[in-house]
């Protein structure tokens, strides 16, 4: 009994949490920003740090002052990794909760499930994580890396730097490996890689047992030519493929392993020792030295207090997105939807890495490309970057049926999808 | 008499005095030499800095193994004040400045006063080549055989006549053909006459395995035509060899695949095959003991680090305990009232299993824990053309050792009999005296206390995450409905029967396709033999 009594009082005290959580301090005088990432499910591994490093965001302004001579005030709401929820949420923050702009979503798919509500009720999303690119929407900002910002140049890298000749694509089955190997695939033959030189792989999600597939890894760069992975495999299962990989001695000097989803948070579970050399391609490190990113980084471990919490590059994503809001709702001097639409367009804020990133008409930003090797501390080390700043490119031009389309949301134009052969807006995609 | 005998005493000793300082200053010259080498590699961008180690590995000085041990292992540092390097150690906050020559202690610096000199992969394949020539003839074999290995996978023809001096002079069996085979690589890459180079890519040929046809292919590409069937026949004879033993490589990864199944299902076996509870919670009892594994390493770390190698040998009863604990909590709390209400079980312990989950996501946060792997489970070691990795080895004997201890206390032992007793009939059982109450929550418990073991071997090769439980409840209830309810020896072939066909499966269909089959096989084979594989029989199974 008194068992049943404790579970009803555990019961109690989680309701009354969220409903804490759930804007219990509404107030007019308050601009409210809506966080909408997974707080619960497979997903709140990695997105229950990024609505950490938002709220921290959001207190780090009102201790400036606010917005417009008011507080901002977070809503935060957990679509428990279930994309249909995300959205239910989505509607949730912005019909009831009358919130001016969301940050959020991690994976492509809950971004697709979110897109008819924003447009519908014509409000913003700032999405922070690296995707596939193929896709331009009139309400949301892309402060993550498309395609270009990150699996070409990483590309690049290992072909000249490294000399590689052959190549195993592998990633998680579903749709940003699916479309960054197609679109990678398509570049390396362009470049004049052999198709037999392509290995492609995919494993389902939280693939678990790699014998097989690094034993391949291996078989196929026993061929006499310079071998690189370059892996796509997403979140849980990186861990016991760097085990694996680590424990059949692949080593990094022979296959180096090039990965776009494997940050310092993804590190954090992994002894790194045996994994030195192995790289990864971002926009930022926590290794990056310059005077903004170490403030950052104090603050966020102040805030978390504690002293081991890393940083990653979608944390960064949200850093650039929530400053460009903050500028362009000041320039604005209001949170309208299409008056802040319209302010953001070249808008400029400092990134951490050490420079500027605008937001191009295009709704992508400009960023470096830095690419990194793994350390037996868990950080990451830049080998190489970009001379300048890239911008995003949001339609690939190595696709066939996405190299004549751009997109420009400025007043004339305002097309996600303007088709340069045609002329004409529209074409694929939405 | 006397004078002259001093005098010529004194010029033969200033003779020696002169040469004396001639040996000594030829040598500090050549130290000062190999020092401005050293601080040479301080500067530049990579490419300068592999080409330093080029230019330093041709000094054939030993001296210089200790620098590059340490730039490889990114413990090399520049001083900003007047550009010389040193080789580290940290101490708090300050480094201790070493000489990479001498090897003495220099003082100390706070870490900003230094550079740390950056490595990267081509600079680390440096390192490594120009570490194996310089410890070819080091009087430690295991040296030697590393150095030769070195030598074997990357191959230069510059480095012919090193390898063959070593060779000439090594005694140990071991290191021997290993030598040879370096020798044999280095020989194809160079410009001897074909008759040697066909004697090579036979050394080569019969040595066999992976690093072999990769030195074959590689030489392919540059032969000339009386060579290229030489290494062509040579090729063709690796790769027949590695067909079979491919076969053999699919069998070993099944049976781990296999083992890992048996042991996230044994313990379902108990809670869901003998009582027949549909127990949703189950991976959360797997996902408990791997973060028990977690908290005993972390004490460990932080108390005894002389322990680490001993920590899962602490953590298993911890687990045992700890989730056989909860186990009985949630029979006592939860499970009891709903006998008989296989629906409502299900909702409740899947309920259960999300505040499990939730209440580990708040404790330890929602990332991944590092749980690390103990010496004696990382590596691998070769087996004929089998590449056998340790902590696969030692989870398939776990997992048996575990059954075995399972079917004993089962079979052999009075609370044995009881539980098999209570499921069988319950009301005679009862009649007869057992407590049947009690013999329950003691099986439930004992199932839960199971995975929480699991748990322990799984955080050796997964994700210590709170989601860990969710990967394998699924495959569970697969084995045990697959190897037959109620059965163990069942759970036992039937994990290793799916984890062989998976991994059979797997290269021809891939990872995700191979999965889908598999899980279609299941249901046909339901279809077929609704009870399993091992289906009981008796009037028990009717009731």
């Amino acid at each position: 009994m008194t068992i049943k009594a404790r579970l009803t009082g555990a019961f109690l005290a989680a309701v009354l949490s969220t409903t804490a959580l759930n804007g219990a301090f509404a107030a007019d005088d308050t601009i409210k920003v809506g966080i909408l990432h997974s707080l619960s499910g497979t997903m709140a591994i990695s997105e229950t740090t990024l609505k950490d490093a938002m709220l921290m965001l959001i207190e780090e302004q009102n201790k400036k002052g606010g917005l417009l001579g008011k507080k901002l005030e977070a809503v935060v709401v957990d679509p428990a990794s279930d994309w249909p929820l995300f959205a239910e949420k989505a509607r949730e923050l912005v019909s009831v909760d009358k919130v001016s702009a969301v940050f959020g979503c991690w994976t492509s798919v809950s971004r697709k499930s979110v897109l008819p509500v924003f447009e519908e009720t014509n409000s913003i999303l700032f999405y922070p994580v690296q995707y596939e690119g193929e896709e331009s929407q009139r309400n949301v900002f892309y402060t993550g890396a498309a395609p270009n910002q990150q699996a070409i140049p990483a590309v690049d890298y290992l072909m000249e730097n490294e000399g590689v000749e052959r190549w195993v694509l592998a990633g998680t089955d579903y749709v940003y490996p699916r479309t960054t190997n197609k679109i990678l695939e398509a570049y390396l033959i362009a470049k004049g890689v052999a198709p037999e030189d392509i290995m492609i792989n995919y494993t389902p999600f939280g693939h678990s047992d790699w014998q097989t597939i690094v034993s391949d890894i291996k078989g196929f760069g026993a061929a006499g030519k310079k071998t690189a992975v370059v892996s796509t495999i997403n979140g849980d299962a990186n861990v016991p493929f760097y085990k694996e990989l680590g424990n059949q001695g692949v080593k990094a000097e022979d296959i180096p392993v090039v990965a776009f989803s494997v940050g310092e948070e993804e590190l954090a579970g992994l002894d790194t020792a045996p994994l030195v050399g192995h790289l990864a391609a971002w926009n930022y490190f926590q290794s990056v030295d310059n005077p903004a990113n170490a403030e950052f980084i104090k603050t966020w471990k102040a805030y978390t207090k504690n002293d081991k919490r890393v940083t990653n590059d979608p944390m960064e994503a949200h850093y650039i997105g929530f400053n460009m809001w903050l500028k362009a709702v000041e320039k604005a001097g209001t949170t309208d939807t299409d008056a802040v639409l319209d302010a953001m367009i070249g808008v400029s804020v400092p990134n951490l890495s050490g420079g500027y990133s605008t937001m191009m008409p295009n709704h992508h930003i400009t960023k470096p490309v830095l690419i990194g090797e793994i350390q037996a501390d868990g950080q990451f080390e830049t080998v190489w970057e970009t001379p300048g700043l890239v911008v995003g490119d949001e339609w690939s031009d190595y696709l066939a049926d996405s190299k004549d389309l751009i997109s420009d949301w400025r007043a004339p134009m305002s097309c996600g999808n303007f088709n340069v052969a045609t002329g004409k807006c529209g074409g694929k995609g939405s | 008499m006397l004078t002259r005998l001093a005098y010529r005493s004194f010029q033969s000793l200033l003779v020696t005095f002169c040469l004396l300082i001639t040996v000594f200053a030829t040598d500090l010259r050549a130290q000062d030499d190999l020092r401005a080498m050293v601080d040479a590699l301080g500067e530049g961008s990579f490419a300068k800095t592999v080409e330093q180690v080029e230019a330093l590995a041709r000094t054939g000085d030993p001296k210089i193994v200790p620098a590059l041990e340490a730039l490889a292992a990114g413990d090399l540092y520049q001083r900003n004040s007047d550009k010389q390097v040193f080789l580290t150690r940290t101490a708090g906050g300050t480094l201790t400045l070493v000489d990479p020559l001498t090897g003495e202690e220099v003082g100390t610096e706070a870490a900003s006063a230094l550079t740390k000199i950056r490595v990267n992969n081509s600079l680390r394949r440096a390192v490594r080549t120009a570490l194996g020539g310089l410890t070819l003839m080091s009087p430690d074999a295991g040296v030697r055989l590393q150095a030769a290995q070195t030598m074997l996978r990357s191959p230069s023809a510059d480095a012919l006549e090193q390898v063959e001096t070593a060779l000439a002079a090594e005694t140990n069996a071991n290191v021997k053909p290993v030598l040879e085979r370096a020798r044999a690589a280095a020989l194809l890459v160079s410009d001897r006459p074909d008759d040697e180079k066909k004697a090579a890519v036979a050394v080569i040929g019969n040595a066999g395995g992976q690093d072999a046809l990769s030195l074959l292919s590689a030489a392919l590409a540059s032969a000339d035509d009386n060579l290229r069937p030489d290494i062509e026949a040579a090729i063709s004879s690796i790769k027949e060899r590695q067909a079979l033993w491919s076969v053999g490589q699919n069998v070993w990864y099944g049976l781990s695949l296999g083992s890992v199944l048996l042991l996230a299902a044994i313990g379902l076996a108990i809670t869901f095959g003998v009582m027949g509870i549909i127990n949703m919670a189950h991976g959360e009892m797997v996902m408990l003991g791997a973060y028990t594994t977690f908290v005993v390493q972390e004490v460990i770390r932080t108390s005894f680090p002389g322990l680490f190698d001993w920590s899962l040998a602490i953590a298993l009863p911890l687990a045992f305990l700890v989730t056989g604990a909860v186990g009985l909590a949630i029979e006592r709390g939860v499970i009891r009232f709903l006998y008989g209400r296989p629906l409502e079980t299900l909702l409740a312990t899947w309920g259960i299993s999300l505040i499990l989950q939730q209440a580990v996501r708040s404790i330890f946060g929602p990332t991944n824990r590092e749980v690390g792997n103990p010496s004696w489970m990382s590596g691998a070691f070769e087996l004929g053309g089998l590449t056998v990795t340790w902590n696969r080895l030692w989870i398939i004997v776990f997992a048996l050792a575990v059954f075995t201890a399972l079917l004993f206390l089962l079979k052999k032992t009075p609370m044995g009999l009881q539980m098999r007793a209570v499921t069988q009939n319950r009301r005679m059982a009862s009649s007869m005296g057992i407590r049947t109450p009690w013999v329950d929550a003691l099986t439930f418990a004992l199932g839960s206390g199971i995975a929480g073991i699991a748990g322990v071997a799984l955080s050796q090769i997964d994700n210590v995450s709170p989601n860990l439980g969710q990967g394998y409840i699924i495959d569970s209830f697969m084995v045990v409905v697959f190897g037959g309810v109620g059965n163990l020896w069942g759970t036992l072939v039937g994990a290793f029967t799916l984890g062989i066909l998976n991994k059979f499966l797997e290269p021809y269909a891939g990872a995700v396709l191979g999965k889908i089959l598999v899980l279609v096989l299941i249901i046909l084979f339901i279809q077929k033999r609704p009870r399993g594989l091992f289906a009981l029989k008796g009037r028990a199974v009717e009731a």
